[in-house]
């Protein structure tokens, strides 16, 4: 972890991720993993070994009751988190033992929008920044909806990413690019999270087209990645790529299991 | 009634806003896959309310159909034995299905179809809308997908028949409480998945822009026959209408014709379950520790949620009534004052279908007595020549075998 540099944090520690891989000729590998599942220790340890297996960030889960965009595997974890007490303070503390422990890479919040209002979302916010993380992932808030936590996290330095769908029109692709800080997060289906075995064939016209549209801003490839063979693939045209539902299925055997997956598909970048 | 000219009021209404809100509440807080969509279908919308043949065949089907207008029925034993204000039911049960839910799923169910897209997917909680839908594909040859909470399938296994008498798949909701909501969250998942040739038939006036406004427009011919049906019968308007709030369809199909006759008093009526002091109800308005503005199913507005922001689990006799948001539209005419709301127990709600079913020989739906029971309270503290008009919103078959369970050994 000695490539990443601590002393930038937000946004700026996103962008010097992307420039790093971007010199490796690589995409970003960003797991993503809920704190609290499949207990809150069992999710640090799961983090951290992760770490260590030299993935570029990560996208830390805050569970929510009602994760319309989440498929069956995330929706249990989220559940059984739940179910442990896990609160957004947890999540927030789990943020500061990670970066306490050493752990220097990225990382993005990913959470539903209602917990963050009933936190407030500038108390949400400074209290992101104050935990070490660096960005938002808040998959029920279109940028029509986001102009307040987006100012909000231009004042306090933090990344909030949106989406874009293959449904996506010009009209919001631009909007999109002009909003977005840190990276986008280009869904590769129409759907809900999960494990799937194929990548679609359309995918590399679609993101070359997305090329053209964004100025620039990185584009980062979720839903549906599970294997090292897809990340070679998804590698060669994005600028990087999340891995979820995989990870939090081998959550459910350990750490080991985690381990050995979040290392195949960073050794498969190699 | 003579003339039915137009059923669906356009245009005319203040709310809501090119974006979708009403006052504060409202929008759409839905994943970026769906925006297109829902762009799609508001433009849609639009289109057919102003093509005359749209309206046109609604209106027909309305008619020939449904079995509109339902009548408003004088109440005359009810409004003696209660000894002040005169009530009038409107007579939401008789229409076809056995509740105004019919009149939304027609509605969506003709856009579907003039959209091109033939596959539909519904919730349902106790399966009034789940059957609407059904109803409504069967009739129009759509395919109909019904997502159902495991739990409300085993509480209403007769709705689950019927559904699939006319041909609908139900699917059983495993996740989360195994209700309505997480019905609603899979139905939402399911239309994300299959976006491109799948229309969304939602049951409530709730989730994001358009629904929330299309969903009134479609119940708005619940007053919209009913204030001309009491200047015809009655000479002048109610004082006060009275309808149950779970989303708040029925409710707000009433209320929107009356929203600009200032002296209209409107009440709506929310689950109080066991009492709202005991923390199982539905009262999104009546709780003020748990009820909050918050973001759930694409709109923000009043929601029970606990201090994390996690969604409550609620408490009905009524599975229409048993939901933990409720639709923008009533957080905006609360917050503005013109409508107000009140909540009734499940007790209560059991003693007025009891008392209704005596004196007027009519079996109210466990929701639409929640109304029933708030014109009991108020109706012996009224004038005799005031009167109250309750939105009979369904009828009470599907509830026999709870209420044989409550009452049946008394």
């Amino acid at each position: 972890m000695n490539t990443v540099d601590s002393a930038l944090r937000g946004t700026a520690a996103i962008a010097a991720m992307f420039e790093r891989t971007r010199l490796e000729g690589r995409s970003a590998f960003l797991p993503y993993f809920p704190i609290g599942f499949p207990g809150y220790q069992e999710s640090l340890e799961a983090i951290m070994a992760m770490a260590e297996t030299g993935v570029d960030g990560f996208e830390i889960g805050m569970p929510f009751s009602d994760p319309l965009a989440d498929g069956p595997v995330n929706q249990a974890a989220m559940q059984i988190a739940l179910e442990n007490g896990t609160t957004v303070q947890t999540c927030l503390d789990a943020v500061k033992a990670l970066r306490d422990r050493g752990v220097d890479q990225p990382m993005l919040l990913m959470g539903y929008l209602n917990p963050i209002l009933a936190y407030g979302e500038e108390a949400f916010v400074k209290a992101v920044v104050n935990a070490g993380a660096d960005g938002l992932i808040v998959p029920d808030l279109p940028p029509e909806e986001g102009a307040l936590l987006s100012g909000l996290c231009q004042k306090y330095g933090l990344a909030l990413v949106y989406f874009l769908a293959p449904t996506s029109t010009q009209e919001r692709i631009t909007l999109v690019a002009g909003q977005a800080t840190g990276f986008i997060y280009v869904v590769s289906f129409t759907g809900v999270t999960g494990v799937r075995s194929e990548l679609p064939d359309d995918l590399t016209e679609f993101i070359s087209r997305l090329r053209r549209q964004v100025n620039g801003v990185p584009l980062v490839m979720g839903f549906g990645i599970s294997k090292p063979e897809h990340a070679r693939l998804v590698s060669s045209i994005m600028d990087g790529f999340i891995v979820g539902s995989a990870l939090v299925r081998a959550g459910r055997e350990g750490t080991d299991a985690v381990r050995e997956l979040s290392l195949s598909l960073r050794q498969a970048l190699n | 009634m003579k003339e039915q000219a137009s059923y669906i009021e356009t245009g005319a209404a203040d709310v809501p806003d090119a974006r979708g809100y009403y006052g504060d509440f409202g929008g759409r807080f839905v994943p970026e896959t769906l925006v297109p969509a829902l762009d799609e279908l508001t433009a849609a919308y639009a289109e057919a309310m102003a093509d005359p043949a749209f309206q046109a065949r609604l209106e027909f089907l309305q008619r020939t159909y449904t079995g509109r207008p339902t009548p408003v029925s004088y109440a005359e034993r009810l409004s003696k034995t209660l000894g002040g204000a005169q009530i009038y039911l409107k007579r939401e049960d008789l229409a076809h299905t056995g509740a105004h839910k019919i009149n939304n799923a027609l509605g969506q169910a003709l856009l579907a179809e003039r959209m091109g897209k033939r596959r539909i997917v519904a919730e349902t909680g106790a399966g009034q809308h789940g059957v609407a839908s059904a109803t409504a594909c069967a009739m129009l040859g759509l395919e109909c997908h019904v997502y159902m909470g495991s739990v409300d399938m085993e509480r209403q296994k007769p709705n689950v028949f019927r559904m699939n008498l006319m041909n609908a798949e139900v699917v059983p909701v495993e996740s989360g409480t195994k209700t309505l909501k997480d019905a609603i969250n899979e139905a939402i998942r399911d239309w994300v998945t299959n976006v491109r040739d799948t229309f969304y038939l939602l049951g409530s006036a709730l989730g994001p822009h358009p629904y929330p406004m299309m969903v009134r427009d479609f119940q708005s011919v619940i007053g919209t026959e009913a204030r001309a049906q009491m200047l015809e019968q009655v000479g002048r308007l109610p004082d006060t209408c009275i309808a149950c709030v779970g989303g708040g369809s029925n409710a707000i199909g009433l209320f929107h014709a009356f929203r600009d006759d200032e002296h209209v008093e409107l009440i709506g009526v929310e689950a109080g379950g066991h009492g709202v002091s005991t923390g199982e109800h539905a009262a999104r308005f009546g709780d003020p520790n748990k009820g909050r503005p918050g973001v759930l199913h694409g709109s923000k507005t009043f929601v029970l949620q606990n201090g994390d922001g996690q969604i409550m689990n609620t408490h009905s006799i009524s599975a229409g009534l048993d939901y933990a948001a409720v639709g923008p539209e009533h957080s905006y005419l609360r917050a503005n004052e013109r409508a107000f709301y009140t909540s009734a127990t499940d007790e209560e709600a059991m003693a007025a279908l009891q008392l209704l079913s005596q004196v007027e020989g009519i079996i109210p739906a466990l929701e639409s007595s929640h109304a029933v029971a708030e014109a009991i309270k108020r109706a012996p503290e009224m004038s005799r020549d005031s009167i109250i008009l309750i939105n009979l919103s369904g009828r009470g078959d599907k509830d026999l075998e709870t209420i044989m369970r409550t009452v049946g050994n008394e």
